[in-house]
């Protein structure tokens, strides 16, 4: 039997002049998370990119709730991105898509 | 209710737009109260003016003058001199000397420091049993963390961790400031809360550090700043009208 995996989503904006695509973003926060933590850290992690809305700067990943407290560490350690200065914030979090979207969807 | 007081905000002051932008980023992102640095001797005028400025944008602005004396003599003379002029008092401590009399003189609400040079932070425990007896707290600047990188940070973490676990021992309070001089090193302070996992501060530690202890500090010295305050433990609590 497989062991279910708990994870985490987490939403987050980016602020910044210069418009990214979403290997840019990606990208930012996967280089942020190995300089922190390393390449075992990283492996933790189980970092991914679920959904990237370029209009809005939103961006949604997933990773284990273990290395909940890392992922948000890296996002935040971000200075820039693509080489340009800008920086990604942590709006919310959830334990599913699902209830994320809703949490989204209420904010102001 | 989450009440977030950033209480350094590193702002060029004669920069109109540069001041702008900060308090209305750090408004936006939630702070209810922000520190300004200003110069020891910065007029009434420019002070009133940061005041409306800030207060445009729903904020509370305190009053903030750092120090970063060489001697302790000079240390002194600056208190002597500046501790009713503003409402927090921040020392960098250059020598263990300072340091040492800043922790345990009651003027002085926060001390800070180098953040570059791990050879000159003084926090140890010594430091932390006289801070504990007065009420100096120590501040640590989360700028340097987002700025610093390879192994700068490394020591600058190593040494973090080290002076929360001796901070936490002694019970000596901890506040987590920006320390941001321009807005893209400006983050929310649950943002910050997530930094601080990186030097071993539990999320309510680090949320303590962003509300109740530095609103703590400015009470205390706005009360002992007022009109009505005589002495610790003494005010005025009506006056009569002859």
């Amino acid at each position: 039997m497989t062991k279910y995996v708990r994870r985490r989503y987490i939403a987050a904006k980016i602020d910044g002049n210069k418009e990214f695509n979403e290997k840019e973003a990606f990208g930012a926060v996967w280089n942020s998370l190995t300089r922190l933590f390393g390449e075992y850290g990283a492996s933790l992690a189980e970092l991914s990119l679920v959904e990237y809305n370029e209009e809005r700067r939103q961006v949604i990943f997933r990773c284990s709730h273990k290395a909940l407290d890392m992922v948000k560490a890296s996002i935040v350690a971000i200075i820039e991105v693509a080489n340009e200065k800008a920086c990604i914030r942590v709006i919310r979090v959830s334990g599913t898509l699902k209830s994320l979207r809703t949490k989204m969807a209420n904010l102001p | 209710m989450k009440f977030y007081i950033d209480l350094h905000l590193c702002l060029q002051t004669s920069n109109f737009f540069h001041v702008n932008s900060m308090v209305e980023k750090a408004a936006a992102l939630g702070y209810k109260t922000v520190g300004i640095t200003i110069s020891s001797n910065a007029t009434i005028e420019e002070i009133q003016k940061l005041k409306e400025l800030c207060s445009s944008f729903g904020v509370d602005f305190v009053t903030r003058i750092d120090l970063a004396p060489k001697s302790v003599e000079e240390l002194l003379k600056n208190l002597r001199n500046l501790r009713r002029k503003a409402e927090v008092i921040s020392i960098e401590c250059l020598s263990k000397q300072v340091a040492r009399q800043a922790a345990k003189d009651r003027r002085v609400d926060l001390i800070r420091f180098s953040l570059v040079n791990p050879k000159r932070r003084f926090f140890d425990v010594a430091e932390a049993e006289l801070a504990s007896g007065s009420s100096a707290t120590l501040e640590i600047d989360m700028a340097p963390l987002l700025t610093l990188q390879g192994f700068r940070r490394v020591v600058l973490l190593s040494s973090l961790r080290r002076e929360v676990q001796i901070a936490n021992k002694a019970r000596v309070p901890i506040v987590l400031s920006s320390g941001a001089d321009e807005p893209i090193l400006l983050r929310g302070a649950d943002d910050y809360c997530s930094l601080a996992y990186l030097f071993g501060m539990e999320r309510f530690e680090a949320r303590k550090a962003f509300s109740e202890n530095p609103k703590a500090i400015v009470e205390r010295n706005r009360r002992k700043l007022s009109i009505d305050f005589v002495a610790p433990g003494v005010h005025v609590v009506r006056r009569g009208k002859s």
